[in-house]
């Protein structure tokens, strides 16, 4: 029946889709377990949204300050996530980081150095020594370029033994994937089609492993690339996984506001990690005014003691404008809402005032030249405009967090931002990059040994599954229709941005569903003119999509959770209930639409409940929890 | 503050091609992206174009802009005269795709043909010991986003298709002076791979790649001059020559 469907197939073991630090750690570790491994990647080799994460990944090494260790880690990931957090993510994060960074300078990366030659490390929102391994503010470049390097590496070294580079390990740029294919339960491969000519593509292989990166070009205002369409999420939904707590954003505190072209782009939190102050439009530090009880005992009340804590940490307790990223993104909100904000609708962020101009340039090189350069300021004579934008969901693939095997699709693997549980509610800086070592390599390793488990039992891809994947990629060009997919998405993003972003209600969240459900439609019409070759206008119908289910799934989530926590603040509900810390939204796929499914979240075990003083659970965990134990 | 700019933009395949007219709106601080995404969203809704970023940071939006390489994110409306018309091309030295994007992989051959990091043996995870100044020369080159800006106007491979086969072109030199200057890499002849197997030698140091670089690399006095320098001290030295011939076994020592 597929006479008439042209396509190249190819067979691997595993299929890495991204190629970011997840996809690529995960593509290493599959390779080393012995198997044939295909890397996808959206756009060219070494693009990935990765390349801009600046500031630095979080492992505690303790290099800088040795009081530091694994527990302390775990511990405040689940302060930063407010204990929504998937604990055994977060227990494994903390274990092996360190173990993920030191293999990368096995590997050729450069990170900067402390004065006995280590690994530096820096300071971070929420997180409570340094702990940042960076490469100024450029470490994800570092990171991606490391394990893009590692990757050709592996092929010189399969070039030698096997005389080809790429039967092994091969890298397909600027190829999509837009359909996983099951065999029954089970994944039998991928199908996609390549950017460049448009032609279609085959994957046979018993595992995919999604590492696609975030969500973000469903807001208006938002720190990353074209690619992050959510395609990973939105993937998953449909082959039948489910997507955990997708209520929870981060909207990063400071992006560029100005110019307009730049709205969203990031600026890093080593700026304040470096002792760049906040403040607003009648020059006050307004952050001192928004420290919330949780954290009173940890952030410094007055200027005085601010200022004493860069040189003296053992002493002063931290500034506040290092509190977890959702604090400050809210307090810079409230701030520009009560009229206090800059001319073009941020507030302040200034660094000048505490470092000498050459130091800046050498620990902030990047964001020196993207305000000159795009912004005409100079950040060692002048304070920048910031304001939040949306960065990062902590939502994603619910996974297993030993193998990241994906709920309930075997041969499904997620890993990096587009799996969901590590960050709770909230992620915090620098956890990001170290995420995706640990779990990259996690995913790698468990897809691994599914398909040695397999062995020769391993799904067939159907001609149905094939014709149906056919079809579906084709829709934008055989559909009757006239609607202009850079409009939609224009307005898709309009939706998300007003009614589902930093703070929430009822009655906004219930209408942006209505409008997305609108949209829904309307995309249904989407055409797209031209040919096949390299058409955005084709690639964006189909990405648009994915934007869509991603987004419902955010509304429903957020319109589910009656309370306020991390990432998802509410102002109907404006407190946290630790009520509600028991569940864990999961967004399914009816085919129709997304539904939520309320989800009992697990206690603690006993050997971590330890790692805190029982004061502090008391704010988060309910009486009956507490009085029942650990597990 | 909105204006109406013109643009020329080159619109074809690897067949034909030809440049094209149109107006379009620009606002205050933008930048040739922005105005080529409204042209793209309002006018040629398939207009071909890479891009990711938009912050100078991943090195996607490589083209020619009035005849010179540049990022198209980086590059200021302001910057022109109002009434100017603003030429868009796809990068010379690569063969096109479709309108502004090209067949870029000729680097991705290039960085396959360069010797990986040789990690030294003795030392775990973990036991690496490097000072900041001596990391600093190699975290230069590694600040490159592989825009190849730099391969793209180096007149070597600019208008002689027939060099690729043995150049590797500027952001490869600086690649290989990256591992060369890794305090701990264990490769020794880079220098001498880089002059007799990438065509070092074909480098007439013009200097026109480091104009080029967005990150204001300096590939020619930092990386391309003192690879020259040394490769010249090791092959007229007698001695080195001698030991070399003696010891019989290249690369790793």
């Amino acid at each position: 029946m597929n006479n008439d469907i042209k396509f190249s197939r190819y067979n691997f073991d595993v299929v890495v889709i991204g190629a970011g630090g997840a996809g690529l750690r995960a593509a290493v570790e599959a390779r080393q377990a012995g198997l044939r491994v295909a890397i996808i990647c959206k756009s060219l080799f070494g693009k990935a949204h990765t390349v801009m994460a600046e500031g630095g990944a979080a492992a505690a090494m303790g290099n800088v300050n040795d009081n530091d260790g694994w527990k302390v880690h775990f511990r405040d990931t689940m302060r930063g996530g407010k204990f929504l957090n998937n604990w055994r993510m977060a227990e494994l994060h903390a274990k092996e980081s360190p173990d993920r960074i030191w293999e990368l300078e096995t590997w050729g990366a450069l990170f900067d150095r402390t004065k006995d030659g280590r690994i530096s490390q820096r300071n971070f929102g929420g997180h409570e020594y340094p702990r940042l391994a960076h490469v100024g503010d450029r470490t994800g470049l570092e990171l991606i370029r490391t394990m893009q390097q590692k990757i050709v590496s592996m092929q010189q070294s399969d070039a030698k033994e096997h005389g080809d580079a790429e039967k092994y390990l091969k890298v397909f740029a600027e190829l999509t994937i837009t359909e996983i294919l099951k065999d029954g339960e089970k994944v039998s491969g991928c199908y996609g089609y390549w950017r460049e000519s448009g032609d279609e593509v085959l994957f046979e292989a018993p595992a995919v492993v999604l590492a696609t990166g975030g969500i973000g070009k469903s807001f208006k205002i938002t720190s990353n690339s074209w690619e992050g369409t959510g395609d990973g999420h939105a993937l998953a939904l449909k082959a039948g996984s489910a997507l955990v707590d997708m209520e929870f954003v981060q909207f990063h505190p400071t992006g560029m506001v100005w110019p307009p072209s730049v709205r969203g782009i990031l600026v890093t939190e080593s700026v304040r990690g470096d002792g760049g102050v906040l403040t607003n439009s009648e020059g006050k530090r307004f952050m001192f005014n928004y420290i919330p009880e949780v954290f009173k005992d940890k952030y410094a009340d007055n200027e005085a003691e601010a200022d004493r804590w860069y040189k003296d940490q053992e002493n002063n307790r931290r500034p506040p404008e290092l509190l977890p990223r959702d604090e400050v993104a809210r307090a810079i909100n409230s701030e520009v809402k009560a009229g206090r904000g800059s001319p073009r609708g941020g507030v302040y962020l200034d660094v000048s005032k505490r470092l000498p101009a050459d130091e800046i340039k050498r620990r902030l090189p990047s964001m020196w030249h993207q305000f000159k350069e795009l912004a005409d300021v100079d950040i060692t004579e002048q304070p920048m405009e910031v304001g939040p934008t949306c960065h990062y969901v902590m939502g994603g693939v619910k996974v297993d967090p030993d193998t990241a095997a994906a709920y309930q699709v075997p041969g499904l693997f997620a890993a990096g931002e587009v799996a969901g549980g590590m960050h709770g509610s909230n992620r915090l800086g620098g956890n990001s990059l170290s995420d995706l070592l640990v779990f990259g390599r996690r995913a790698g390793a468990g897809a691994a040994e599914y398909v040695k488990k397999l062995a020769s039992n391993r799904p067939a891809v159907s001609d149905k599954e094939i014709a149906r994947a056919h079809s579906h990629l084709n829709e934008p060009f055989t559909r009757d229709g006239n609607e202009n997919p850079y409009a939609l998405h224009d307005e898709l993003q309009n939706v998300t941005q007003d009614l589902v972003g930093i703070i929430r209600n009822e009655k906004e969240l219930s209408d942006a569903l209505e409008k997305l459900e609108s949209i829904r439609k309307r995309a249904a019409q989407v055409k797209a003119s031209g040919g096949r070759a390299f058409n955005p206008g084709f690639h964006l119908a189909l990405d648009l999509e994915n934007m869509l289910l991603v987004s419902e799934s955010i509304a429903r989530s957020a319109l589910a959770r009656q309370e306020s926590r991390g990432g998802h603040t509410r102002d109907d509900y404006p407190k946290m209930d630790a009520n509600w810390r028991t569940i864990n939204h999961l967004s399914k796929w009816s085919g129709k639409q997304v539904e939520i499914d309320p989800a009992k979240s697990s206690m603690l075990p006993t050997e971590l409940i330890e790692v805190f003083e029982m004061d502090e659970l008391k704010k988060y965990y309910t009486e009956a929890e507490l009085a029942k134990g650990g597990n | 503050m909105s204006r109406k700019v013109k643009l020329r933009i080159w619109r074809g395949d690897a067949k034909e091609g030809k440049l094209e007219d149109v107006s379009v709106e620009a606002n205050e601080g933008e930048v040739v992206l922005d105005v080529i995404h409204r042209v793209q969203g309002t006018q040629m809704p398939d207009l071909a174009v890479r891009w990711n970023c938009k912050a100078g940071k991943c090195g996607s939006c490589s083209m020619e802009i009035n005849g010179k390489p540049r990022l198209a994110c980086m590059t200021r409306m302001n910057t022109f005269a109002e009434d100017e018309t603003i030429t868009v091309t796809p990068l010379r030295a690569f063969p096109v795709i479709r309108d502004l994007v090209t067949d870029v992989s000729y680097n991705y051959r290039k960085a396959m043909e360069i010797p990986s990091f040789a990690a030294p043996e003795d030392l775990k995870p973990g036991e690496y010991r490097m000072a900041q100044v001596d990391v600093e020369r190699s975290q230069e080159f590694r600040k490159c986003i592989e825009c190849f800006l730099c391969q793209d106007t180096c007149h070597v491979i600019r208008d002689h298709e027939e060099n690729k086969k043995s150049f590797a072109g500027p952001r490869f030199f600086i690649r290989i002076a990256e591992l060369d200057m890794h305090p701990l890499d264990r490769l020794r002849n880079r220098k001498q791979k880089a002059q007799e197997e990438h065509g070092l030698g074909m480098c007439n140091i013009t200097k026109c790649c480091t104009e080029v670089c967005p990150e204001h690399i300096k590939i020619t006095d930092n990386a391309i001059i003192p690879m020259k320098e040394r490769v010249v001290d090791v092959k007229y030295d007698p001695i080195r020559w001698l030991g070399s011939k003696i010891r019989k076994r290249e690369g790793i020592v």
